[in-house]
């Protein structure tokens, strides 16, 4: 039950096919471009209230949906917008959301934080830092009752790691077995916080050892190493081991929200790490030096998503608000019952 | 020099109990610390031990004894060379004398275990016929659960201390034998983890009923039920549904002071995307709670400690459920209203038996729900009374009886012959010493009281 820390590595070289390096890239680049419009279009007005931007950490949720089956839930916090595109939402209805319009995927009532789809299993979109954690153990709890062989990858950041829930839900998760996959997003900053300010140890994959949860630190800027030990941790949940910690070391290039200004850092730390470190880049390399696709092609590829997610905000931006009743509708399962004090 | 057992209280409500069995006989040394015998509580079977060395010199009441009240002399211990002959009648007067008197102990304390039938016939949606049997809530709430998990697999029951200890109230008794332990799962002491794990499992398929041992310790885990489980549907645009039932003891116990002592009625009742369930009978705890389970939306159940070993009659039928939102007129009245729900409607109760005797007419009606929460019928009754009191153990600032005054205030002033009174709560901490917490809690007197003030008597 030890952790273990697997070296990060670049492969200069890789067996990954074709197919699915340019698959990667292709999603990445499209969260990437999303977070980019999203930032323009809250600097324009037309998103409101708090927005988190999932730039610089791609890879991590690219990487696990690609160790992911069909049935697995996912669920995370407020930087939500990378998950949702990855498990195959809508950009138009993930963009509309962020406007608070009638097409978004909680009809413009949940906002950037807090949006579900049933369809593609994700449980949200939660505001509460760590909250988030007890309820992925708990669809974890289900699909254990129900029988049904799902993983429920439980994603929270460094932040969240302090909260008293997370150990509470370790606890249960383990002494139950349940198949719940703890992804722990290490930005290295929980808003202005540094790891280094807010932890008494520094690596937190060791925090299952207390309650006998294997956990690893992965290179959460290397996708390919991402999905392997993705496919290590689901591994583990399906053959009955119950749960798994992954902590992602991984970075993002943004302020905590739109309003950070970002001043716990300096701007070369940022700076070096995109140069060095940055994802998309990496598995462009790979592809180019793989001679899986040229330039002109990686740059058809970069115009399609440009149209993607040009698409996703005009969509945002013509669908009607919603209408005044919806006000008074998703409160109860039968609104027409009492219970509202109109 | 002899010396009496006494009957013990072996809980903080115990008024009586069962002397289920002897375990020594007249004549026996007993040292201190032996077990002599085996009390039953409404709760659980404890074992009694000595705590002077002796010798059983005669045992005063027969094991199988029901009902026998705390502080009545059980047994005579003897020293070596005395006789139980040579006891001087035992008397119950000396127990009598030696007993804290309980003529002052709160009203609740003083709960009778005889059933009580409303003055009012039983509910329309009973048939006419129907078989009525004594019940306790505490039988009624396992009913509840027992039937809803009988009829549905995706029922399961979680909570401290619900499996193998089969509840730290006995609510939970025999249903980890019917329904074994996949379904009925003793949890850590961890609300706000627990809490949010069922939180979860609602929403990926589940319909779990989360017991608290009493909703005290769900301040920890506030966050879930409210920001998670009432705000998800909400959120979601009505894509997702959160399905569970938060039930447990609420209000004050007895002697427990202020962090075991708190009614979070109007806590839960502020809240959109909840419903709340506050039961008074067996009936309605067991129909609100059958009602609570099949009920899409998250629901929070307020039961109360000292209503737990009430009987009360219950319709034997195979699909009787409460709907919410339905509140229950107890006692038609033309005087006053009276407006009350959970133990609150003991004293409401009570008063309007007292005041029917002094010629005060009093309309008693039980809210059941607070979420939703029937307004008409408090409207219509304060049309036809002119007058109303609110009667409720929380807190007085922001309370129920607050809620309902300003709606009374808007939909029936002109109606009004009197201002509306909300008792409640006194607006401090739960004490613990006896006197202090009496007064810190409603009364029966103060609901006379008040029915008289408003009546110019």
């Amino acid at each position: 039950m030890a952790a273990r820390k697997s070296a990060p590595k670049k492969p200069v070289k890789s067996n990954t096919s074709k197919e699915e390096l340019l698959n990667h890239y292709r999603e990445m680049l499209l969260i990437r471009r999303f977070e980019e419009k999203a930032g323009q279009l809250y600097g324009m007005g037309l998103i409101g209230g708090f927005c988190h931007l999932y730039i610089g950490q791609e890879a991590v949720v690219v990487g696990l949906e690609a160790a992911a089956k069909e049935g697995d839930k996912r669920l995370t916090s407020y930087r939500d917008h990378g998950h949702m595109l990855a498990c195959g939402m809508d950009p138009k209805g993930v963009m509309a959301e962020l406007t608070g319009r009638e097409g978004g995927y909680s009809k413009g009532k949940g906002g950037s934080m807090h949006m579900f789809s049933t369809e593609k299993h994700f449980y949200g979109g939660h505001g509460i830092v760590g909250a988030q954690v007890p309820i992925g153990t708990g669809l974890a709890f289900a699909d254990k009752y129900l029988e049904n062989g799902g993983v429920t990858f439980t994603y929270f950041g460094d932040g969240a790691a302090n909260q008293g829930q997370v150990y509470e839900s370790f606890n249960m998760a383990s002494l139950w077995q349940l198949p719940v996959i703890y992804v722990v997003e290490n930005n290295q900053y929980a808003m202005g916080t540094s790891l280094q300010r807010s932890s008494s140890t520094p690596d937190i994959y060791t925090r299952g050892e207390a309650f006998g949860i294997p956990g690893e630190a992965v290179d959460g800027m290397d996708v390919l190493a991402v999905k392997e030990a993705g496919l290590r941790a689901t591994e583990h949940c399906r053959s009955g081991n119950g749960p798994y910690i992954l902590e992602m070391k991984t970075y993002r290039y943004r302020g905590h929200s739109m309003s950070d200004p970002a001043k716990y850092r300096t701007r070369e730390e940022v700076q070096k790490i995109r140069e060095e470190r940055d994802a998309i880049e990496h598995v462009r390399e790979l592809i180019l030096q793989g001679k899986h696709a040229s330039e002109d092609e990686l740059k058809a590829i970069d115009k399609e998503i440009k149209g993607i997610v040009n698409d996703a905000a005009e969509f945002s931006k013509n669908s009607p608000e919603p209408a005044l009743e919806e006000l008074w509708t998703d409160i109860y399962a039968d609104d027409t019952r009492l219970g509202v004090h109109a | 020099m002899a010396t009496e057992v006494l009957m013990p209280a072996l809980s903080p409500t115990m008024e009586e109990g069962t002397l289920a069995k002897w375990l020594v006989k007249e004549g026996d040394e007993v040292a201190s610390g032996d077990i002599i015998a085996e009390i039953e509580t409404d709760k659980a079977t404890m074992e009694f031990e000595a705590v002077d060395e002796g010798i059983i010199g005669k045992i005063l009441v027969e094991e199988g004894t029901e009902g026998v009240k705390v502080n009545t002399p059980i047994a005579v211990l003897i020293e070596e060379g005395e006789s139980a002959d040579d006891i001087a009648a035992p008397a119950a007067a000396q127990a009598d004398a030696a007993a804290p008197d309980t003529t002052d102990a709160p009203v609740e304390a003083k709960a009778a275990a005889q059933p009580i039938t409303p003055v009012i016939p039983a509910e329309a949606d009973i048939p006419e016929g129907t078989e009525m049997r004594s019940t306790t809530v505490r039988e009624a709430l396992r009913d509840a659960m027992a039937e809803e998990m009988r009829a549905d697999d995706a029922v399961f029951l979680m909570g401290e201390e619900v499996a193998e200890y089969q509840g730290a109230y006995k609510i939970s008794q025999g249903l980890l034998d019917e329904f074994g332990a996949k379904r009925v799962i003793d949890t850590p002491i961890t609300e706000h983890g627990f809490t949010g794990l069922a939180t979860g499992a609602a929403m990926g398929g589940l319909k779990p009923i989360v017991e608290f041992m009493t909703f005290n310790f769900a301040m920890q885990a506030i966050d879930h039920i409210i920001n998670t489980a009432a705000k998800t549907r909400y959120m979601s645009g009505g894509q997702m549904s959160c399905p569970i039932v938060f039930r447990g003891a609420n209000g004050a116990a007895a002697r427990v002071a202020a962090q075991h002592s708190q009614d979070y009625a109007a806590w839960y009742a502020q809240i959109p995307g909840l419903h709340v369930a506050m039961p008074y009978s067996a009936a309605d705890a067991k129909g609100l709670l059958k009602s609570a389970i099949r009920d899409e939306n998250p629901v929070v159940f307020l039961e109360n400690e000292l209503l737990y070993g009430q009987s009360f009659e219950v319709p034997v039928l195979d699909n009787y459920t409460v709907p919410f939102g339905k509140a229950r007129i107890w006692r038609e009245g033309n005087d006053v209203t009276i407006v009350s729900f959970g133990i609150g409607m003991k004293y409401a109760l009570e008063a309007a038996d007292a005041l029917a005797e002094d010629g005060i007419s009093a309309e008693v009606i039980d809210l059941r729900t607070l979420r939703p929460l029937d307004y008409n019928t408090v409207i219509n009754s304060v049309m036809k009374t002119n007058r109303c009191i609110t009667v409720e153990e929380g807190w007085p600032v922001a309370s129920i009886g607050n809620h309902l005054s300003a709606t009374i205030m808007e939909r029936a002033f002109d109606y009004l012959d009197a201002p509306v009174i909300n008792l409640t709560g006194k607006d401090v901490p739960m004490p613990y010493a006896a006197n202090l917490e009496k007064l810190a809690l409603v009364t029966t007197k103060e609901v006379i009281d008040a029915a008289k003030a408003v009546t110019y008597r």
